[in-house]
């Protein structure tokens, strides 16, 4: 049961944004993410909408999957919403007793709320087309120029990807532990939320356990295939530029700038 | 001098209590010389706690003799620079398949090896496309080997190795962890990789199924070789087999029992078809 999980949200098609190289992607969306913090008009965010409505269509991902990572920020984005609106001193427009909604209120509101929505939105556009795997690759030829201050960069890409392995089979794991415990009468559902937690105590420490005896066989395995860090490594799969990434890069920064001009410059 | 050779090898483990001090010096490995020729096919058998396994991480250089040698393709395994190449020449599969697969995807565990021995891109698609046909993993290249069974992690594992180019394949009791078909798949793998590429094996196992195809037996005891051998001197021994707390085979451990009984066969049957042969069936 377990084993059949995905990790992340990758969603499973074939488009542009998909065959994009991972680099691409993730400085594509912190360009998103800057753009729209620089915006602070309508007219901006309306371009910013348009941009992540393009973006959406030639991923061929269904707008469903877009939508379902916002039920974990709605709680937030009420927050947001409601001491925007309420507590902004300004032109008042509506007041009922000693409520009072203010024209800045409202604008402040709608911008938090437009602006949380659409990062959202920008950043699971770049989860779902991309896996973990070239994430974590991307990442690792991003950060490389922080070689220079000794960040252990391919290590740290090593240990995600590594991770991201070993979560099903740990899952897996967790899953066999409960059950042989529930079998031995041990209780994992009742109580209050301090029982609840002392009653993972049995299950926590075996697993560890398990983990550090994987990763001992793991580390063995790994110096047994000649793995000695990143420095004389080749790559199976290098991320060389194409010319549709480049193209992209084009059009991130040409949108960025968009944004700039009209939201900063022109009004 | 063949590919593996060890000469008086002794590997120490110190136990010591919860405090640190040393509480005793147990010798997994005492005094063992070995000469193993390119392309052969070696078993190495024993119970748990023979030192079989101890053994087995010598000829890789993860673990280094306290006394005496071991050579890889004629490099001493205590020489620091040639750590790389032994490890190369000599790869290693273990027992868990779970905690030897880096890759998130089949492909990319076989070419963890060759990208770890700095190999070109194109080279390395090459090798892993090569690997994993002859372990018969082809069609399952994009897999994630979190939905492989037991006897195909394994066959990944191999594949994994044998991109690096090896001269001799080590297996650490690849099949203690398969169910039957698995352990099959994964023998007959090995066979072939035997007959076909010559690649040296080291099977080390406690199966005895698994070594009636091997070229040499070792039995180990102890630490030490207690027996050596073919299969077939080696199971003609049944009596002393058994001190050694080691099964026989059904067909070997039948025969043997009909000539006690003042049949006339030979000893060390291995197969059902050799018994039945002798039989007169």
């Amino acid at each position: 049961m377990l084993r059949d999980i995905t990790l992340g949200q990758y969603y499973q098609t074939d488009s542009v944004i998909h065959r994009l190289d991972p680099r691409v992607k993730l400085v594509g969306t912190l360009l998103f993410i800057v753009s729209l913090f620089v915006v602070d008009n309508f007219i901006g965010y309306a371009i910013a909408a348009a941009f992540l409505l393009v973006v959406i269509k030639l991923s061929k991902v269904p707008f469903k999957f877009m939508v379902r990572g916002m039920k974990a920020i709605v709680f937030l984005l009420i927050i947001a919403v409601i001491f925007n609106l309420f507590l902004t001193p300004g032109e008042v427009v509506f007041s009922v007793w000693k409520i009072q909604i203010t024209k800045e209120g409202i604008y402040l509101a709608s911008f938090m709320a437009i602006r949380l929505i659409f990062l959202i939105m920008g950043s699971s556009v770049m989860t779902l087309t991309t896996t973990p795997n070239q994430l974590t690759d991307g990442l690792e030829k991003l950060l490389n120029p922080l070689k220079i201050f000794k960040v252990p960069v391919h290590e740290i890409a090593m240990m995600m990807s590594i991770a991201l392995r070993f979560i099903p089979i740990l899952l897996e794991e967790t899953d066999k532990i409960m059950k042989a415990q529930i079998a031995r009468g041990a209780d994992f559902e009742s109580g209050n939320l301090i029982k609840k937690a002392k009653s993972l105590v049995p299950l926590l420490v075996p697993l560890f356990i398990s983990a550090f005896r994987r990763a001992n066989d793991l580390a063995t395995a790994m110096e047994a295939r000649c793995y000695r860090g990143g420095d004389f490594r080749t790559k199976m799969k290098p991320l060389i530029y194409q010319k549709r990434d480049r193209w992209a890069y084009v059009v991130c920064w040409f949108y960025l700038s968009l944004c700039i001009i009209i939201g900063r410059v022109l009004l | 001098m063949g590919i593996i050779k060890t000469k008086d090898l002794v590997f120490e483990y110190i136990r010591r209590d919860e405090e640190g001090n040393v509480e005793g010096i147990t010798k997994a490995v005492d005094e063992v010389s070995l000469d193993i020729k390119q392309g052969d096919f070696v078993a190495i058998l024993g119970h748990n706690g023979s030192g079989k396994s101890t053994l087995a991480k010598h000829i890789n250089a993860i673990l280094y003799p306290t006394e005496g040698t071991v050579w890889v393709d004629g490099m001493d395994t205590a020489d620091d620079d040639k750590l790389w190449d032994i490890r190369q020449k000599a790869g290693m599969v273990f027992q868990n398949p779970d905690n030897q697969i880096i890759g998130q995807i089949v492909e990319e565990d076989v070419g963890f090896g060759p990208e770890n021995l700095g190999v070109p891109t194109k080279e390395i698609w090459e090798r892993v496309e090569e690997s994993l046909r002859a372990v018969g993993m082809y069609e399952f290249r994009k897999h994630s080997p979190n939905k492989l069974s037991g006897g195909q992690k394994q066959r990944v594992s191999i594949a994994g190795v044998i991109a690096m180019h090896p001269k001799c394949i080590v297996l650490d009791e690849p099949t203690a962890m398969l169910d039957p078909n698995g352990r099959k798949e994964v023998i007959r793998a090995v066979r072939a990789l035997n007959d076909v590429e010559n690649i040296t094996i080291v099977l080390i196992t406690h199966y005895m199924e698994e070594i009636i195809y091997a070229d040499k037996v070792f039995v180990m005891d102890e630490g030490k070789v207690a027996m050596e051998g073919t299969p077939r001197d080696i199971f003609s021994q049944v009596e002393k087999l058994k001190s050694l707390r080691l099964d026989v085979p059904q067909v070997t451990l039948l025969a043997h029992e009909l000539r006690k009984s003042g049949l006339e066969i030979v000893d060390g049957i291995l197969t059902k078809e050799e018994l039945a042969q002798a039989l007169g069936l």
